[in-house]
């Protein structure tokens, strides 16, 4: 395995639809950035600015029908897996067409259509649900793939360690995709973890991993390639670390640079390597792109993310009369089961 | 699959009366696996996992040798409650029916985040998009100084919370006829066995059979007070009704075999009818399940009590392991004997 990836190893058409995809997530963001003080969409959003190029490379890889799981700051996982964009927004303003109905927000998004299964706000909980959804697979041989996206904090938990175990002794076709971005709401990493090199951890399973440039979304799609790949051959689980920067704060719109926490060498280090930039001007080195097509990437996107405020904003809420529904499915044995 | 095929509901008052009766009987456990056995040869989506269900006694038969049969779709788990809680909701969530099999509550306890944080609320807070058809089995521990940490029950927390199924099957025949319906079920179900029943014969019919959650049954009818028992207090009860019918009391007795779904109508049906109620449970008393039924009915039924409601439970302390002190802890047939006259001679207030 090569240190470096080079983005000659991608077909053209892949390196264009990786930076529409990685434009997509930003203009979204920016977008939610625009709208949040208007305090219309009453919501927690956890925005994944700096953060476009994982879920863009991994998901990438995937299949429509593989599955992803993601967390709190899942907007990008949720985009880069083709969720439909229409109902996540309207699920950020809370509205009835929301991808929940309203009843999730921002923080617990799904698209069943497109193997996007959900999102837990609980730090670390989608990790073991993405592992049983690989048992499924190796259980029905069906051939799919499991994702799961997670932050730094969740390999605290011990649900992360349980579920490597897990998928290591059965060999479950899931990968592990750690977005390391160093902080957790406001601690650093190096306060939070006795060794904060989070890939090492796999080595107690011999779980396989990459250790990934995550602001290079080259690298994220060739190794996650490698990955997924090595997952649906039946060789089992492979982990992801991509080490990454959170633009924003750890909730909300906006930097917070004025709480003082964060390490400004590293800032300053991070805040110059713009993953959605950086990429452009390489496709436009390589002539990957021109001009023309820039343009016309970003107008297609505009127009779509305008239309998908719009049906948010004139949307209905949920009526409050069905508050009780969704509780249970509630299909009756007697009317049963398929 | 055709689950629709089915038996809905064939119980009638027939529990386990049937000595000198020429009928098929299963014992307790026999009847659980008979239930896995035919759910997973029937639907090729439900598998059995857990610590120990390969084992050579099969989790007290009630997994025996059903791995040999099935091979990958019956297998032993780490001992990682949480993460493998998870995996089984996350494995149904993708269309599987997973049966996750614990030997005893207590270790459910290790498992709360990923029920409680997400089994229970998957389907509602995605606005009904997902489903987790998932079953959770375990087998409440009871004597033999099995102590604080392996006798716990715990139905009264996962009572509380909104979205898991609760069911507690107090016979052979229950055992099978639910555990059928709780795998066929779309939703979260936490089934709670008790290890003092696994003894019990009853008629068990050979085919697939499935009780409905929710109605509840009346073990013996009685005319002066109704008691609900929860689990392995419904056969204490039973024993009670016997020996207070040779007094002159006619008990009723209730087995509501599911608490989430709670049969409310046929408890107040009953009180209505005897104007008296006791509730035994087998678990603590406060913020309890005997709490809740005792809720209901006052907020439901106050006009039909003769006489204030009455809770048998254990004593709010941890379970301790000295066979004198089990025995002052746990509540039975004596306890049950007692508050019944004592709420029949009550002075209406």
């Amino acid at each position: 395995m090569k240190n470096k990836t080079d983005s000659q190893d991608i077909l053209k058409d892949r390196l264009v639809e990786l930076y529409r995809v990685m434009l997509k997530i930003r203009k979204v963001q920016i977008k939610i950035e625009e709208e949040y003080p208007k305090d219309e969409m009453k919501t927690p959003v956890h925005l994944c600015f700096g953060q476009e190029a994982i879920p863009a490379g991994v998901c990438g890889n995937l299949h429509e029908d593989d599955y992803v799981f993601s967390n709190h700051r899942g907007h990008g996982h949720y985009i880069a897996k083709g969720g439909n964009l229409n109902a996540m927004i309207a699920e950020l303003y809370c509205k009835e067409t929301g991808c929940s109905r309203g009843r999730g927000g921002s923080m617990h998004l799904i698209d069943l259509s497109v193997g996007l299964m959900g999102s837990s706000s609980i730090v670390s909980g989608g990790i073991p649900l993405a592992t049983g959804a690989a048992l499924s697979a190796w259980l029905k041989k069906d051939n799919k793939v499991s994702v799961v996206f997670f932050g730094d904090a969740a390999s605290e938990e011990g649900v992360l360690y349980e579920s490597m175990n897990f998928a290591m002794l059965k060999k479950l076709p899931v990968v592990f995709v750690c977005e390391n971005n160093f902080y957790s709401v406001c601690s650093h990493i190096s306060s939070r973890q006795a060794n904060d090199d989070v890939s090492m951890r796999t080595k107690a399973f011999s779980l396989p991993y990459h250790q990934v440039d995550g602001a290079d979304v080259s690298d994220v799609y060739l190794k996650s390639r490698d990955a997924i790949n090595y997952a649906r051959s039946g060789k089992g689980p492979f982990f992801l670390e991509c080490k990454v920067y959170r633009w924003r704060g750890h909730a909300g719109a906006g930097d917070d640079l004025k709480l003082k926490y964060r390490k400004m060498d590293e800032w300053e280090k991070w805040i110059k390597r713009d993953p959605v930039l950086e990429f452009e001007e390489k496709l436009n080195k390589e002539k990957i792109i021109n001009d023309d097509l820039r343009k016309s990437i970003g107008a297609a996107l505009d127009k779509e993310i305008e239309a998908a405020f719009k049906f948010a904003k004139e949307s209905p809420l949920p009526d409050k009369k069905e508050i009780m529904k969704y509780l249970f499915a509630d299909k009756e044995i007697k009317n049963a089961l398929d | 699959m055709p689950w629709t095929k089915i038996l809905i509901e064939k119980q009638g008052m027939d529990f386990d009366e049937h000595s000198g009766q020429n009928l098929r009987k299963l014992t307790y456990p026999e009847a659980i696996r008979e239930a896995l056995d035919q759910a997973i040869s029937y639907d090729e989506r439900v598998f059995v996992m857990g610590q120990g269900v390969d084992d050579p006694s099969g989790m007290f038969g009630t997994t025996l040798d059903l791995h040999k049969k099935y091979g990958e779709r019956v297998f032993d788990t780490p001992l990682a409650e949480n993460a493998l809680t998870g995996i089984a909701i996350g494995s149904a969530v993708a269309g599987m029916r997973p049966v996750y099999v614990h030997n005893r509550p207590d270790f459910l306890l290790l498992t709360m985040d990923q029920i409680v944080n997400h089994a229970s609320k998957w389907r509602y807070m995605f606005g009904g998009r997902s489903k987790v058809p998932l079953v959770i089995r375990a087998v409440i521990g009871r004597g033999w100084g099995s102590a604080a940490q392996h006798s716990q029950s715990l139905h009264g927390l996962f009572m509380h919370v909104p979205g898991i199924k609760l069911v507690m099957p107090s016979t052979a025949y229950d055992a099978k006829g639910l555990l059928i319906t709780s795998i066929a079920e779309d939703n979260p179900v936490i089934f709670i066995e008790h290890r003092w029943l696994f003894k019990h014969k009853g008629h068990v019919p050979e085919e697939m059979y499935s009780i409905p959650f929710g109605k509840g049954v009346v073990r013996r009818a009685g005319k002066d007070i109704t008691v609900v028992g929860i689990s392995c207090m419904v056969i204490e009860a039973l024993q009670a009704a016997k020996i207070l019918d040779e007094e002159g009391f006619d008990v009723e007795v209730i087995d509501p075999r599911t608490l989430n779904p709670l049969d409310e109508e046929l408890i107040i049906e009953s009180v209505k009818k005897t104007g008296r109620l006791i509730v035994a449970d087998t678990d603590w008393k406060r913020c309890g399940v005997a709490s809740e039924i005792t809720a209901v009915v006052s907020e439901k039924g106050w006009r039909y009590l003769k006489a204030p409601i009455r809770r048998i439970g254990w004593p709010d302390i941890p379970t301790p392991a000295s066979y004198v002190l089990e025995e002052a802890f746990y509540p039975g047939v004596n306890d049950i004997v007692e508050t019944v006259k004592e709420v029949i001679n009550e002075k209406k207030r």
